[in-house]
């Protein structure tokens, strides 16, 4: 099957770029790992339209084999994860993480969590919890006050985003407060406090999931997708929208797919908003010495951070012992990394995600589309 | 010493055991060449008497070792795998070939095969079983063996005898130059019989206990010592972490080292044919990597053509992580100007000539 | 909607993840390799801590997975 355009990922990024090329008369396929349609934000509503575009939902693309005349990645973004003391345990888990649990069916009524980390995510995840019945306590912001209230005294330049910066008078949230250690039932944090919870939901800002991007060979900068104003990559063919391309939310992320999915220059000052936010929410040195000797980093293999810590470099912490080398790929220890020690990032190899032998020989899925298999 | 991998790692700590001063000269990370790419089985292979003298006394050293933990060794013993009533025939005389030279070997019915293995197919008419070979994990046994010699990050780009020019201009000398680079060893040395012949290999998530030997098809003798540009044959590796390793495809005449889906898709139904429960597992990663590969199939060990203190140890093919150790003793001994246990002509540089 | 998680029957609700629910069991997904138990972090598909068996296949992420009629589960199998 011939396609005008592949989209991959059907978040608000991908589902915009589909809907402007479907609009133009173009024949999309869109690809996304998740059996629903709506990326981080809107998974879940059931409202979520995309007439007159072929869906490939619940199906990974883990290589791609050129079968189309037009590429858009918008695999979003995940979130940074960073190794401290008590990390590993099963009531640690990603603030934007937990609320993808909850829209999964986690019954989070009446439990207490404490929300810690970084970025303006901490605030939603709050709000959707509170709302969702679950109690809490406190929402601890690793960056300081002055940086928060300068940032928020210039949402006026973004003026649909001004809402967000009510976020600020959540109660419970504190600036330049951040988890030191997790333990059976609870969680320190930075100022000594110890608090009581059933869940620890952390993360420390989001990174780009660029692994397809660098699969295919697109320059990167830092870990961003470099595009040029209408979102094409380094590599012919293929553009990059969304998360990918700059944390800035989900106005960007439409902005940004409309306009590659068009064929335009992407309107409005984004990449001056994404630097604002990774300047506001920059971490502070404090974290990268969170870990002790005998915190685990790479969580596929149990690597700790005493095994590598006076390794070279990532290529030697892989080889030497086996530091990223599980199902994930460094998916998260990588970022961790990148930031403590400065490491770059190590090659992507196919298949970008695991899958079965089976599935990785299957030619055609069973409605016998080429691509909706796991590579295209 | 050129050439970080684990060839050049091995020959180094055998020269400072003779009481050289060595330094490594590596152009990457320790290791990071086709020997972070290979198998790591150690196995006796019997395609000439020089190869199965090489491989043999090469495991024995392995054997001989104390290698710490993060070395992975397990004598997990090679089970070649006869397809048919005619491979399990044509192994009979494999079978008094290694006995006659005193390697330990058994042949397996059907019955004792699929005692041995249960998740291979049915039908398979039974296996020649080697319990004495081993797997190791090549990137940690390099670094091992490397420990405590100096190293120099840097590019060689001109080998001379008896010095080397870095990348840069720097010029190095030595009462010895090695140049162990593998697969790039033409590079150095024009003219040298080395070409790359290009493997791909899987990796699957944990299944601890799957399979139990590595696993081999007979058919691999003639994939491995043929010189079709393109093959492939079932080659499955059980690793201490529970994973299976595999393998394997040899390919001439490619230089990129991507994967390459139509070579990796005929490998991985080859393996299935022979151990269909790996259609269900999880396969997290693929690479590819260079084997340096001669007319022969047997390494270049000696002094390089018209040079007095310029030597090569190269052309390992699919073996140079079994074959590093024995290639070290055999570079030592000449080095020394002793008699070598192994016949030295065999390898020796020149032969091609 | 049941399925079996572990051998024990389970009623769940169409839509949610199998993660969901075996958290909602208070049950570890999986073993680390040095042995201690993990559960779901990012809910996405990255992490793969979520990792469990299904229908005698796996280790498979279950933060992606929607439950369906009568499927077998196995958690903290290495
Ligand atoms: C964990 C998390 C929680 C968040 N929660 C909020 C929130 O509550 N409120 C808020 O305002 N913003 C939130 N954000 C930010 C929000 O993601 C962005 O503002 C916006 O959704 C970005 O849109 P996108 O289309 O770029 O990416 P996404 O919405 O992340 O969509 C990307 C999609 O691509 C899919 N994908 C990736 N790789 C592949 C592949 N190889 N094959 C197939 N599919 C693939 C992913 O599964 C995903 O569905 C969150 C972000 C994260 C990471
Ligand atoms: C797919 C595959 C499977 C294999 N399986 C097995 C197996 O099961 N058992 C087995 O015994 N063998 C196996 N092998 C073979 C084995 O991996 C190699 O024979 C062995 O690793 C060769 O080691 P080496 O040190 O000679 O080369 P390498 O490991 O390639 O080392 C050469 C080094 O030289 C460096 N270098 C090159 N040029 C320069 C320069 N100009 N300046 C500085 N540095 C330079 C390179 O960076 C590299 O690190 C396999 C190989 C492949 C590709
Ligand atoms: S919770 Fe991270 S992959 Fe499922």
């Amino acid at each position: 099957m011939q396609y005008d355009l592949i989209v991959v990922g059907g978040g608000p990024a991908g589902m915009a770029a589909a809907r402007a090329a479907r609009d133009q008369g173009e024949r999309v396929l869109l690809l996304d790992d998740n059996p629903g349609l709506g990326g981080q934000i809107w998974r879940g509503r059931e409202d979520l339209r995309l007439e007159g575009v072929e869906l490939g939902l619940g199906h990974t693309l883990t290589e791609w084999r050129g079968e189309a005349k037009r590429l858009i990645l918008a695999c979003g973004a995940r979130e940074l994860l960073l190794p401290f003391p008590g990390w590993t345990m099963p009531h640690v888990v990603g603030a934007g993480g937990l609320q993808a649990l909850v829209k999964q069916g986690l019954a989070i009524q009446g439990k207490r969590v404490v929300v810690c980390g970084s970025g303006p995510l901490l605030l939603a995840v709050a709000a959707n919890l509170r709302k969702a019945g679950a109690e809490v306590p406190r929402v601890a912001e690793q960056a300081p006050w002055e940086k928060l209230l300068t940032f928020g005294l210039g949402l006026w330049r973004w003026p649909s985003k001004i809402f967000e910066a009510v976020g600020y008078a959540t109660s419970g949230y504190r600036a330049g407060l951040w988890p030191v250690e997790a333990w059976e039932g609870g969680v320190t944090l930075s100022d000594g406090s110890k608090i009581n919870c059933d869940y620890v939901a952390c993360g420390f800002g989001l990174v780009a999931n660029g692994e397809l991007a660098r699969l295919l060979g697109c320059r990167m900068n830092g870990g961003l997708v470099a595009v040029d104003d209408w979102q094409r990559t380094s590599v012919e063919g293929v553009y990059a929208v969304g998360e990918m391309t700059g944390i800035g939310g989900v106005e960007k992320a439409e902005a940004e797919g409309r306009a590659a999915g068009a064929r335009q220059r992407v309107t409005g000052n984004w990449g001056a908003f994404a630097s604002a936010l990774a300047k506001t929410f920059a971490l502070r040195e404090e974290l990268r010495a969170l870990a002790t000797a005998e915190t685990i980093v790479c969580r596929c293999e149990d690597v700790r951070w005493g095994r590598i810590a006076t390794m070279g470099g990532k290529r030697q912490a892989r080889l030497e012992a086996r530091c990223g080398m599980g199902a994930c790929q460094a998916r998260i220890c990588g970022p961790a990394l990148e930031w403590m020690c400065g490491w770059g990032p190590e090659n992507v190899r196919p298949p970008l995600f695991p899958l079965s032998v089976r599935e990785f020989l299957r030619d055609r899925d069973e409605a016998g589309h080429p691509p909706t298999g796991h590579s295209l | 010493m050129v050439g970080g991998g684990i060839v050049g790692a091995a020959c180094a700590r055998q020269l400072e055991r003779e009481g050289f001063h060595c330094v490594i000269v590596e152009r990457d990370v320790m290791g990071s060449g086709a020997t972070a790419a290979g198998m790591g089985h150690v196995v006796v292979m019997d395609d000439s008497e020089a190869q199965f003298a090489l491989t043999r006394r090469s495991r024995d050293l392995w054997d001989a070792m104390e290698l710490p933990d993060e070395v992975e060794f397990e004598r997990c013993g090679t089970l070649w795998v006869a397809a048919d009533e005619e491979e399990l025939e044509a192994v009979r005389g494999k079978l008094a070939y290694y006995r006659e030279r005193g390697v330990e070997a058994e042949l397996l019915d059907a019955r004792r095969l699929y005692e041995a293995e249960r998740g291979l197919r049915a039908g398979m008419a039974g296996g020649f079983l080697v319990p004495g070979d081993s797997v190791i994990y090549a990137p940690c046994a390099a670094a091992w063996l490397g420990r405590g010699i100096e190293r120099k990050k840097a590019e060689v780009l001109t080998l001379g005898d008896g010095w080397v020019e870095l990348r840069g201009g720097e010029r190095l000398e030595g009462d010895i130059v090695l140049c162990a680079t593998g697969a790039w060893a033409a590079k150095l040395t024009p003219g040298l019989e080395v070409k790359p012949r290009k493997g791909h290999l899987a990796i699957t998530d944990r299944y601890p206990g799957a399979i139990r030997h590595q696993l081999i098809e007979l058919g691999y003798l003639k994939s491995a010592h043929g010189d079709s540009t393109e093959s492939v044959a079932f080659n499955v590796q059980p690793r201490r972490t529970g994973q299976l390793l595999i393998g394997s495809s040899r390919q001439y005449g490619v230089e990129d080292g991507g994967v390459e889906r139509h070579i990796l898709e005929r490998m991985l139904r080859r393996a299935v044919e022979y151990l269909p429960g790996l259609a269900a597992m999880q396969l997290i990663r693929v690479w590819a990597g260079f084997r340096a590969a001669t007319p022969d199939k047997l390494p270049i060990i000696g002094l390089a053509r018209n040079c007095s203190r310029t030597w090569l140890a190269t052309g390992h093919e699919g073996l140079g992580i079994t074959t590093c150790l024995g290639t070290a003793e055999l570079l030592a001994d000449l080095v020394m100007g002793r008699g070598t246990a192994l016949r030295a002509a065999d390898y020796a540089p020149g032969r091609f000539a | 909607m049941k399925i079996r998680v572990n051998g024990q029957e389970v009623e769940v609700q169409a839509g949610m993840s199998v993660a969901a629910v075996v958290m909602n069991l208070g049950l570890a997904a999986r073993r680390s390799v040095t042995g201690e138990p993990r559960g779901p972090v990012c809910g996405m598909g990255v992490c793969f801590e979520c990792r469990l068996w299904v229908d005698g296949e796996g280790p498979l992420r279950s933060c992606q997975m929607p439950v369906r009629e009568g499927m077998e589960v196995v958690t903290d199998a290495v």
